[in-house]
């Protein structure tokens, strides 16, 4: 009886909370197209479970409220049942149709969200390297020719191809209000594609455990509007002192250092391990490919082998 | 001395120092105790030396229960740690440590043991066998898992824990990020008692396939035997996985060559998908047995059959094949592409099916019973409706798109709390419970039982419940700290207070052992829960054959039929029995294997080098022993009988 209230208490407190307004959970608040599929699909995903969780609630109260022993007189003698033929093709059939469904829609979404986001596949896609080292992380702006560290200027408006690799443990990228993670790993690049619709600061980190600096691998994401944006890179291009081999290499040493801004970037002297310099030269491997295509398509084709569209 | 460098703990602090002095006054205590009561033959003769299943599964548990409560300070100090924000009350070393060893202990060396020892217990009762297959081999299993634990569990105390993660992936746990022995613990801790857990694979299939009663046929076997002949399977494919996963990590990290490194060819991905290619298939392992108890707990509580016995054996065969193909649903996010994360979204979604036909099942054997609310029985009622919670968040993480936002977040690790610990932790303590008069003759209270069951089950919620919350909230798993602005603060703190509950609720497990040991009724029937299946039809105190006359059956219920329908259980008359005898062989062995796992840790090659030849002259030894067991007199058995008989 207790559990059955419990129950239904914490039930009713997702629900409260899940849709809550005045302060949203941060995966639940996108601010950009990404984020915005995935809340999207979260909550598909709630209310499918709910469901689920309902009905066997239900079924579970009226079976512990009639059949207990307390109800029933003494010489009563429980049936033997073996089962029901009808009864359990019921419920294998319907946890099927469930799990259709939401096939249905986690492999169109994942194709969704490991793609340019809807609506942005005619603009050429910002790309940003983004590597992480103990306990920082590394932004390469390639078109601007600029580099920033622990921190993050996005235009809005713009889809973004983030290339992501690590100069030590598995990292894993991630801005929760711009769309799901992805691993940096030392010897290939993924990429994952995001978008920022709203202006605004948001929070970033390393969610991938990666030794005792771990916690404090944060960095922060600023979305500008695209003209503030372009302001703001002239502005570093006029004030910040160009990245140099040795500076890049005291930045690596394991530890935590603040936000720092240059000009030029270390994947000249220190590139991705992507295409000839990827730790794996077997074959066709995944990022080989991507930087043979890119370099000769544009970006919608190059990024094919990611989408199956 | 700077040989004995290598010993030090890398990053010392009171609570360590603290804890070798409690560990080594404990161990005086413990030999001064033994050696005063004059006690060191009947622990060698009754125990070290033992081929028994039922005292071979008795240790098995009992150290199952000492590293709950080694597993579970480590929760309680993590769980302290992020009560506050900005909290010192560890350092970041000292947390990394603990979440790891708390994962590795709860999983490798809590549940696994734990399971393993009511298996041990009651497979070869259930089906009415005198002893599993091969009982040296038995104890060898225990032995090596007991060596492996504690010899990862000195790891805190000599030379350092592992701080890579229970999932220990590299380039983190490589030599050059973990540069403390505590990976080289992890790699051979695990591999020792991983070694053991194959042995019991092997073993227990072969005693459910070979040994059954004359009329048990496999759709006549109890639920319980059903899930541990299928856990059984799992083992032995899944483990040679871990074995050479280890070896290679053990390579890699001792003698130079570079599988997981990052240069060379190497590759930390191969790290991961090894592991979880073990790992998924592992969560099975302790899952499938948890299922078997409910089902036996369920039914004989609700006095009825179990509901849909051939789909509740289809569904859970239909589970561990499933098991072994869901791995890459632990790292969507490492860059595999839309294609290989759908499939396994599908594959991994498709596990929900039949776990849902066994809850409809379990629901619908509570239909038209008559359901008493025992101890053991409210936890399997406890189970249905979290366990639904957790397995329905786990489709919801099974969905990749979203999974990008879950993984590596409190949500995950509010999922696989939700699932593991209303799946095997109330399961081992259901049966714990259930089985205990079995075990010891006397029945544990069912009021102290109820006060922790209640403290248990709210504080589980209590402590989980808000990290889900705080997943979506963007909390990242395994931060030592966080800051004030995140707003993490006052869950956590909930989290706090639930697991000082939690903390409660199993220290009133402690105390119930204690007041039944010292005040619970010795005058109890073989059967006092009124159950349905083998391992009740025999006396308790079980006689060391377990059953005078071998048993026949005729259907999945033949205890209850012989209660009920006068169905004739023991037809035939007493025979002399063969039994197996005592080896301290298998204790002897798995104090080399020891011996060897420590000196590799520390590269003490030629101790590794002497251990390895001694470990080898056990097996030669064994290889050339002739020993044919030993024969029970009918006079023997029938004077024990009577004294069973005549006791209650």
């Amino acid at each position: 009886m207790k559990m059955k209230w419990a129950l239904l208490t914490i039930l009713f407190t997702i629900a409260t909370v899940l849709t809550g307004c005045d302060n949203p959970l941060m995966v639940l608040d996108p601010k950009g197209p990404v984020a915005a599929t995935q809340a999207n699909v979260i909550m598909i995903s709630i209310w499918t479970m709910a469901f689920v969780v309902l009905v066997v609630v239900v079924l579970y109260v009226l079976m512990i409220l009639k059949y207990r022993a307390s109800k029933q007189s003494d010489d009563y003698e429980p049936p033997h049942i073996e089962g029901s033929k009808v009864l359990e093709i019921i419920w294998v059939a319907i946890p099927i149709l469930i799990v259709a469904f939401l096939s249905v829609v986690t492999v169109k979404t994942t194709n969704e969200v490991e793609a340019t986001p809807k609506g942005y596949e005619k603009q050429e896609p910002l790309v940003i390297y983004a590597s992480s080292s103990n306990w920082k992380w590394h932004f390469s702006y390639p078109e601007e020719d600029i580099e920033t560290v622990n921190y993050l200027f996005l235009p809005t408006d713009r889809p973004i191809e983030f290339k992501l690799y690590s100069f030590g443990p598995i990292a894993s990228f991630w801005i929760p209000q711009l769309g799901g993670q992805k691993y940096a790993m030392s010897d290939m690049v993924t990429t994952l594609h995001l978008a920022a619709d709203v202006p605004g600061e948001y929070m970033g980190r390393n969610s991938n455990f990666s030794g005792s600096g771990f916690a404090q691998q944060t960095f922060n994401v600023n979305v500008l509007p695209t003209k503030e944006y372009d302001k703001w890179v002239d502005e570093i291009k006029a004030t910040a002192k160009p990245i140099t081999e040795d500076k890049f290499n005291e930045l690596l040493e394991p530890g935590h250092v603040g936000q720092s801004t240059f000009t030029g970037t270390h994947l000249k002297f220190s590139p991705a391990p992507e295409g000839e310099n990827s730790g794996h030269h077997h074959g066709t491997s995944d990022t080989e490919k991507t930087d043979s295509e890119e370099s000769s398509k544009d970006s919608h084709e190059g990024h094919s082998e990611h989408s199956n569209h | 001395m700077d040989y004995f460098d290598r010993f030090a703990v890398p990053h010392p602090s009171p609570a360590i120092y603290a804890s070798m002095i409690a560990i080594g006054l404990t161990m005086i205590a413990v030999v001064a105790g033994i050696t005063y009561f004059k006690k060191w033959g009947y622990l060698w003769r009754e125990w070290l030396t033992t081929v028994d299943h039922k005292r071979i599964g008795i240790m098995y548990i009992l150290s199952a229960l000492l590293m709950l409560f080694r597993g579970g300070a480590d929760a309680l100090m993590m769980r302290a740690q992020t009560a506050v924000p900005d909290n010192g009350l560890l350092d970041g070393q000292h947390y990394n440590e603990i979440f790891t060893t708390h994962g590795v202990v709860m999983i490798l060396f809590m549940a696994m043991p734990f399971i393993i020892g009511l298996m041990n217990i009651v497979t070869p009762l259930q089906v009415g066998a005198r002893d599993v297959a091969f009982p040296r081999l038995n104890a060898v299993s225990f032995w090596l898992f007991f060596m492996g634990a504690m010899l990862f569990n000195i790891s805190f105390v000599v030379g350092g824990s592992p701080d890579a993660g229970w999932t220990s992936y590299f380039p983190l746990a490589g030599n050059e990020f973990a540069e403390s022995v505590g990976s080289n613990y992890y790699a051979i801790a695990i591999q020792i008692a991983g070694i053991g857990t194959l042995l019991t694979g092997i073993n227990f299939i072969v005693t459910i396939l070979k040994m059954r009663a004359p009329g048990m046929s496999l759709m006549k076997m109890p639920m319980f035997t059903w899930s541990i002949l299928i856990t059984n399977f799992i083992i032995v494919f899944a483990f040679p996985v871990l074995t050479v996963a280890l070896a290679l990590m053990t390579m890699d990290r001792l003698f130079g060559t570079q599988f997981f490194a990052m240069a060379n060819g190497g590759s930390d991905m191969l790290w991961a998908n090894l592991f979880w290619v073990w790992g998924h298939p592992e969560v099975y392992i302790v899952i499938l047995p948890a299922f078997g108890i409910y089902s036996e707990i369920i039914s004989t509580f609700a006095r009825r059959n179990l509901y849909g016995y051939n789909s509740m054996v289809i569904s859970m065969v239909a589970i561990s094949t499933l098991s072994f193909v869901v791995w890459a649903h632990h790292f969507y996010t490492m860059g595999h592409g839309a294609m290989v994360n759908g499939i396994f979204s599908i594959t991994t979604m498709a596990i929900a099916v039949p776990t849902g036909v066994k809850i409809f099942n379990w629901l619908f054997t509570l239909w038209k019973g008559k359901i008493v609310f025992t101890v053991p029985m409210l936890y399997s009622l406890a189970f249905i409706p979290i366990f639904t919670l957790g397995g329905v968040t786990g489709v919801m993480l099974a969905m990749a798109s979203a999974d990008y936002q879950y993984h590596n977040t409190m949500f995950l690790v509010a999922h696989f709390h939700y699932v593991l610990i209303p799946g095997t932790v109330f399961a081992v303590l259901a049966g714990f419970t259930y089985w205990w008069p079995k075990m010891f003759g006397f029945m544990l209270s069912e009021k102290i039982g109820k006060w922790s069951f209640w403290f248990i089950t709210i504080s589980f919620n209590v402590t989980f419940f808000p990290m889900f919350i705080t997943g979506l909230d963007g909390q990242a798993r395994r931060m030592y700290t966080y800051s004030e602005s995140t707003g993490y603060g006052p869950l956590n703190m909930l989290s706090f207070v639930g697991a000082i509950g939690l903390a409660i609720g199993f220290a009133l497990i402690l105390y119930n052992i204690y007041w039944s040991t010292r005040y619970a009724s010795r005058n109890i029937s073989n059967d006092p829960w009124d159950a349905r299946s083998l391992e009740w039809a025999t006396h308790t105190p079980i006689p060391e054959y377990n059953f005078a006359v071998v048993p026949t059956v005729d259907s999945t219920e033949a205890f209850w039929d012989s209660k009920k329908k006068g169905f004739k259980l023991f037809s035939g008359k007493i025979e002399k029995i063969h039994m197996p005898n005592n080896s301290g062989v298998p204790f002897i062995l798995s104090c080399i294997f020891f011996v060897w796992g420590f000196a590799m840790v520390f590269s003490m090659w030629i101790i590794a080098i002497i251990a390895t030849i001694g470990i080898f002259a056990c097996m030669t030894l064994r290889s050339f022993e002739k020993d044919h067991g030993r024969y029970i007199s009918v006079e023997e058995i029938e004077e024990t009988e009577n004294k069973l008989r005549g006791a209650k």
